[in-house]
């Protein structure tokens, strides 16, 4: 760990107000600039890996709303997690994350036949019958609450029916590679159709290779480095096989990861030069937003929108998600109180820490309430499937969708 | 720390909000203040005046020390313990109890975080000045204890100015009201002005009633570019001459600009000695008139560029960006030490430039920014803590700053307060009959020396 990169934290507290953990517990321990100051203290010597120092570690979303906040230019959350990284190098992983995040997640062939009961145990109805017998009861708590956040999936992921070249709508623009990402295609395929189909409207021939393997962001929280280099290598080479202008992906998590290759591969050229290509969806549509305009049609809708971690605080995009909904005719946008905030989902953090996860959730809730809007708009998988459910809830429910579907409802309407 | 004077203090907060273990210590042991740390014995945090009362009582019968602590952003060491003793942390006291329309105060909690208030007060049309560049995360308390300045401070005064009254948690667990919502009062000593700027030496404030004013009408933000140093403190000078008081009026020089830029891009210039942020504000006829003076008196003094916020984003972007001088400056390099030296306006131009030619001799890197307006600069010296000689030679020089500062009638912090970093220069200010009578202060209000020992004297 650069130790550099932890003194430069002068201490001066600009972070404490926009961290979820802090807002909910008033605890310097949960702050970015007392995790600064822990993970300092352990290189000092003057602090031990106690269980409660793991804890309070372990408590960081790793959303960087800090490093959003920080002048200094410190990134109190990369830095935690960088740091528990480097703990697990000395002490490898579990027969379990070696299960897990080297033989199951790399292969899309073994993950999409990981999940295929679960579609099986939706469709039959079984899943109505275990929900309504209270049976999830009786699942470890961890399961029960991951089932509990599926929505209804698929028949069949978009890896496995997409075509892997869909051609231009008209005069051809030029060639996007569609970066997939593992959870959009296997539960929001139609939202990843959708941006598929904005792109193809706007005169992108778009390109799917069908090998295209999990970015590795599962492998960074799993602080499994060699596992993300591996992915980050293989889909470098994929992607830069075929002649393209710009790689656009619709997952917030999958955008981050895909823009870090570069950093990852130590500056590797060609994973430097593929990163520069990444392009999240708005982004590409902002860019075009005259041409977009034309084919949107009226919504009369009262809409919000949740800036996702991934997208705003690791990839700086704010004002072109607003730009894109504001396109629409008829619209009512309305902001969302800190709407930069985390959702609490945070990869896995909504299954390992459900109790600061629900606090956090139930800000959120209470902020989208405050707007009065029927929609909820994001474009992060891990937000949807931790918005969607709690929103649904809600009284009165309030509906959450990825921005593409959003614009494709007014394209349709 | 003995466990059985914990188990005391956790009946009282409860368990979760005593914090005992090496980790919460670790985090309590700092504050803004660059090189100073230690370890207290333990942190808690109540709820309320009753607890607060109750943790002075049980403390003050043991001998044990308690230092008190709002967000611990201040910059003179004053929320560290020193001797191992007890934090009293107030962040969960964050309610606002009352904004009272019809005598213009508010009272909180004093955890209440200062631009929360501001949220809450201009959404009814009223106006509460004091804003500390931390104003995001410092508590009022912290504010009432430092008696923090702002921004703002030029045109409407500092927190001092706004302190009607305030409930007090003494050393021994007795709880003072003083003042109210009285606008006159003139019963014996004016024990809250007394206790405003007390650094958490003579009481823990649990609540404090502030004065509120109407919100202003309207406001204009306007950023001036001045090649020449001389020329931008001159400027100063003369708008107050010229009987403009503007809301702000701050200074940025050279070496801060560029820190600035490269955090907040906010398209501040590059090329220039210094730039001033002025805002006025008022009835808009006003406004109009004073914006249109200190163009004048901008333009004769060589300005090269004057750029008048067209949006109230605009105006907030350009506001944002001195707020953040201090935090950008730390991105240079990692240990800012930052001073509060204040000089009568009228020296604005010598002391920046003795603070550049200190600087040069001792081979330092010092950027300076400041509420010109009022006289108070923050020189802010860029080192690095693992560098001894380095560190050395910084104190050096603000020993020679602050020598000059008190000769030509200045004073050794304008807002920061003295807490440990100044203790040593305190003395040459007050004088032998000054410290006495401080120290008999304290003795009245704390007889034991149980609170925030070592702060101030
Ligand atoms: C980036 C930055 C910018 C800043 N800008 C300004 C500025 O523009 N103007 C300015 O004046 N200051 C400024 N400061 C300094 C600091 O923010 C102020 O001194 C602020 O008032 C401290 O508030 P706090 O809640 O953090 O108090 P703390 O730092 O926790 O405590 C400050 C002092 O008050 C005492 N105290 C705290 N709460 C109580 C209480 N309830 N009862 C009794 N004593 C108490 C403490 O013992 C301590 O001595 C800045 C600091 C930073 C880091
Ligand atoms: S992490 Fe950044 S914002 Fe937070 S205290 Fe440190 S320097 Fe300040
Ligand atoms: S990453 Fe998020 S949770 Fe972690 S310290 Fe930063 S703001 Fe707090």
């Amino acid at each position: 760990m650069d130790y550099v990169k932890l003194i430069n934290c002068m201490r001066c507290g600009m972070c404490l107000p926009h961290c979820p953990t802090y807002k909910e517990t008033f605890l310097e321990t949960a702050s970015p600039r007392g995790r600064v100051a822990l993970v300092r203290k352990f290189q000092d010597g003057e602090l031990v890996e106690s269980e409660k120092f793991l804890e309070y570690v372990s408590l960081c979303l790793d959303c960087q709303a800090c490093a959003s906040a920080c002048p200094c230019g410190v990134n109190a959350g990369e830095l935690v997690a960088e740091f528990r990284c480097e703990r697990k190098n000395e002490k490898g992983l579990s027969l379990m994350e070696d299960m897990v995040l080297r033989k199951l997640v790399p292969h899309p062939d073994r993950l999409e036949a990981a999940t295929a009961p679960l579609r099986l145990y939706q469709k039959t109805g079984l899943q109505k019958v275990v929900r309504s017998l209270g049976l999830l009861k009786m699942f470890p708590e961890a399961l029960g609450r991951m089932e509990g956040l599926l929505p209804k999936l698929p028949d069949a992921p978009l890896r496995q029916t997409i075509k892997e070249v869909t051609p231009a709508v008209g005069k051809e623009k030029g060639t996007a590679g569609f970066f997939l990402g593992c959870v959009m295609s296997l539960i929001f395929s139609e939202a990843s159709l959708a941006t598929v189909t904005l792109l193809s409207a706007l005169g992108y021939k778009v390109v799917t290779p069908k090998d295209q393997k999990c970015c590795g962001a599962p492998n960074m929280l799993g602080h499994d480095m060699e596992g993300l280099k591996d992915a980050a290598r293989f889909n470098t080479d994929l992607f830069e096989s075929h002649d393209l202008d710009f790689v656009v992906t619709d997952c917030g998590g999958c955008g981050a990861e895909l823009k870090k290759y570069g950093h990852h591969l130590d500056g590797e050229e060609g994973a430097t030069t593929f990163s520069a290509k990444v392009r999240d969806i708005s982004e590409v549509l902002a860019g075009e937003a005259g041409a977009l305009k034309e084919l949107l049609k009226p919504l009369p809708l009262k809409v919000t929108y949740h800036d996702a971690c991934h997208i705003a605080h690791c990839q700086g995009i704010r004002s072109q998600p607003r730009t894109l909904i504001n396109l629409i005719p008829g619209i009512d946008f309305r902001e969302l109180p800190e709407a930069d905030a985390c959702c609490g989902s945070a990869g896995t953090y909504n299954i390992e820490k459900p109790e600061m996860s629900d606090r956090v959730l139930s800000r959120k809730v209470l902020n989208v309430q405050k707007t009065g809007a029927d929609y909820l708009v994001t474009s992060n998988p891990g937000c949807l499937l931790q918005l969607k459910k709690a929103l649904s809830e809600a009284t009165p429910p309030v509906k959450v969708i990825h921005l593409t579907e959003l614009l494709q409802m007014s394209m349709n309407a | 720390m003995e466990n059985s004077f914990i188990k005391a203090l956790a009946e009282i907060v409860g368990a979760e909000y005593t914090l005992s273990d090496p980790e919460s210590l670790a985090c309590y042991g700092y504050d803004s203040t660059p090189e100073l740390q230690s370890r207290p014995g333990v942190v808690v945090l109540p709820k309320c005046t009753e607890e607060i009362a109750r943790v002075m009582a049980l403390c003050d019968g043991s001998g044990i020390r308690v230092t008190p602590r709002g967000s611990g952003t201040n910059l003179s060491g004053g929320s560290i313990s020193f001797d191992a003793g007890v934090v009293l942390q107030t962040s969960r006291m964050n309610r606002i109890l009352e904004i009272d329309e019809e005598n213009l105060t508010a009272t909180v909690e004093t955890g209440v975080i200062t631009s929360a208030l501001h949220r809450e007060v201009e959404a009814k049309g009223l106006f509460y000045p004091p804003d500390p560049g931390s104003m995001n995360i410092s508590t009022m308390g912290g504010n009432v204890a430092e008696n923090s300045g702002g921004l703002r401070g030029l045109k409407y005064g500092v927190t001092d100015d706004y302190v009607m009254g305030l409930k007090t948690v003494l050393a021994n667990g007795d709880i003072l009201k003083t003042g109210g919502k009285m606008v006159k009062d003139v019963a014996g000593y004016n024990l809250n002005q007394l206790l405003v700027s007390s650094e958490g030496t003579l009481g823990v404030f649990s609540e404090v009633t502030v004065k509120l004013i109407p919100k202003p009408q309207t406001k204009k933000t306007m950023l001036v570019h001045f090649p020449q140093l001389e020329q931008a403190a001159l400027t100063v000078s003369h708008i107050i001459a010229a009987r403009i008081i503007p809301a702000t009026l701050e200074f940025l020089d050279r070496t801060t600009i560029k820190c600035v830029e490269d955090y907040a891009k906010v398209g501040l210039p590059l090329d220039v000695d210094a730039v001033l942020l002025i805002e006025v504000d008022g009835h808009p006829a006003q406004v109009e008139e004073d914006a249109a003076g200190i163009r004048e008196i901008c333009e004769r003094h060589h300005c090269s560029f004057f750029q008048t916020a067209a949006s109230p984003e605009e105006a907030l972007k350009l506001a944002t960006a001195r707020r953040v001088a201090l935090s950008a400056l730390a991105r240079v390099r990692p240990t800012t030490i930052l001073e509060d030296a204040t000089v009568p306006r009228s020296c604005i131009a010598p002391m920046v430039k003795l603070i550049q030619d200190t600087a040069k001799k001792y081979d330092l890197l010092i950027g300076t920014f400041g509420h010109a307006g009022d006289g108070n600069l923050h020189p802010t010296c860029l080192t690095d803590e693992r560098n001894p000689d380095e560190i050395k030679r910084a104190h050096q020089a603000f020993g020679e700053i602050f020598e000059a500062t008190i000769a030509i009638g200045g004073t050794i912090t304008g807002e920061h307060g003295v807490g440990v970093a100044k203790k040593k220069y305190l003395p040459k200010l007050v004088g032998e009959s000054g410290l006495r009578v401080m120290r008999g202060i304290k003795g009245a209000f704390d007889p034991r020396g149980t609170l925030n020992p070592g702060k101030i004297f």
